[in-house]
């Protein structure tokens, strides 16, 4: 089944970082998944987000606020 | 507690490199590699330490806390507290805004931690014990923390919500005390450091460069201008020397990391530390960019009063160095 990972951020560099990391995740180990950048502030909140850059996997929150690493992004979608 | 810092610094210069003692060029080099060296372990240590508490105090369960405890006046220094051991990034304070809102906390408290989040951050307290010392250190911190509070409570009282933009305005209205519970991660100690550790050396990594360009303007300026310069320019009778070091520095947006090394000369040659605290709180805790994010969550009139309000309490904190130091 596809994966839908969001990562939610206002365009920090944060948060380009983690699309980054994800992006790499994603592409290295060939997993099937759509990513979706949300920069829309309501579209954040409806989260609850309050410390931003959050990664979201089929909207479940799975990290807020810090840049992951490649492992542990790996660990989350798998 | 840094001598072998300064001892190691002497030996690389004068032993390694063989520059004879004195010399300008010489003097300035020693003075960055000491600098340099000292800051960077300060910084470490600062980061580290904050990153444990903060650990410990995600920002949900800051805003539960402040949500849901009757404080009776003291969630001002509460909320300005939790300000000091949270990171900030300008990017997040839209949604931190929000969110403190949905939680139902007040206005003024949630403009308490807005202002000394950035204000007194890790890597601010870090430059300061390595450039001033602990007891400037000290004075900062506890002035920061007290700044957030009175502005807090003064914008609390300005009841300012009808200047927030309609959107806004509509979750404060279904504004509700205990919504979400927050799951605590019970993670131990050990668990958490890896990801702490990481942390650290990314916050490091994104500001050396600043640190590095500032210490080295720094080091230029410690050769080679000399001691009182400035006192001629910028004494302490100088009334207007806090109101126009303040309002320069608002509009500047610099890494924190970048500025002080810079400002630290400057203090050594003569600006009297209170004018320099000015400076900094406004370069460190107003910020143009900041500004403009916020028009998401407020009308100009409100972002302007916040600014103004806050602005003014920095002068007012410079005047009061400059008599008390």
């Amino acid at each position: 089944m596809t994966k839908i990972i969001k990562i939610l951020g206002t365009g920090c560099p944060k948060c380009q970082a983690m699309i980054g990391v994800v992006k790499d995740v994603v592409t290295e180990n060939n997993i099937d998944a759509t990513i979706e950048k949300v920069e829309d502030i309501m579209e954040i909140m409806k989260y609850n987000v309050m410390i931003t850059p959050a990664l979201v996997i089929d909207d479940v929150i799975a990290i807020k606020g810090r840049v992951p690493s490649k492992d542990e992004v790996l660990g989350l979608l798998n | 507690m840094f001598d072998w810092v300064q001892n190691s610094s002497d030996w690389l210069v004068y032993d390694v490199f063989n520059l004879s003692k004195g010399q300008h060029l010489t003097e300035a080099l020693n003075f960055f590699i000491y600098d340099t060296a000292k800051i960077l372990i300060l910084l470490f240590i600062v980061i580290f330490f904050m990153g444990i508490v903060n650990s410990y105090f995600p920002i949900d369960k800051v805003k539960n806390y402040l949500s849901r405890h009757k404080l009776y006046g003291l969630e001002y220094l509460v909320a300005s507290l939790f300000g000091v051991v949270t990171p900030f990034c300008s990017c997040s304070s839209v949604p931190l805004f929000i969110g403190f809102v949905r939680g139902g906390i007040p206005l003024g408290v949630t403009f308490s931690f807005l202002i000394t989040s950035p204000l007194v951050n890790e890597v601010a307290i870090g430059l300061f014990v390595g450039l001033f010392g602990i007891k400037t250190t000290l004075i900062y911190v506890i002035s920061g923390v007290l700044l957030g509070t009175i502005s807090g409570v003064i914008l609390q009282k300005l009841k300012l919500e009808s200047f927030l933009t309609p959107w806004v305005k509509e979750i404060l209205a279904t504004a509700q005390k205990d919504q979400d519970a927050f799951i605590a991660e019970k993670q131990t100690l050990k668990q958490r450091l890896p990801i702490i550790w990481n942390e650290v050396l990314k916050i490091l990594k994104g500001i050396i460069p600043y640190v590095l360009v500032g210490i080295s303007i720094g080091g230029l300026m410690h050769g080679y201008i000399p001691e009182g310069f400035f006192e001629k320019y910028m004494d302490k009778d100088n009334l207007f020397a806090v109101p126009i070091a303040t309002i320069l520095a608002v509009p500047m947006y610099s890494n924190a990391s970048g500025i002080l090394p810079v400002v630290q000369v400057l203090v050594a040659k003569g600006i009297p530390l209170g004018t320099a605290i000015a400076f900094m709180m406004g370069v460190v805790g107003l910020s143009l960019p900041e500004a403009m994010l916020l028009k998401k969550v407020m009308s100009l009139k409100l972002i302007a009063i916040f600014f103004g309000l806050v602005t003014l309490c920095i002068i007012i904190s410079g005047y009061l160095f400059n008599i008390l130091l």
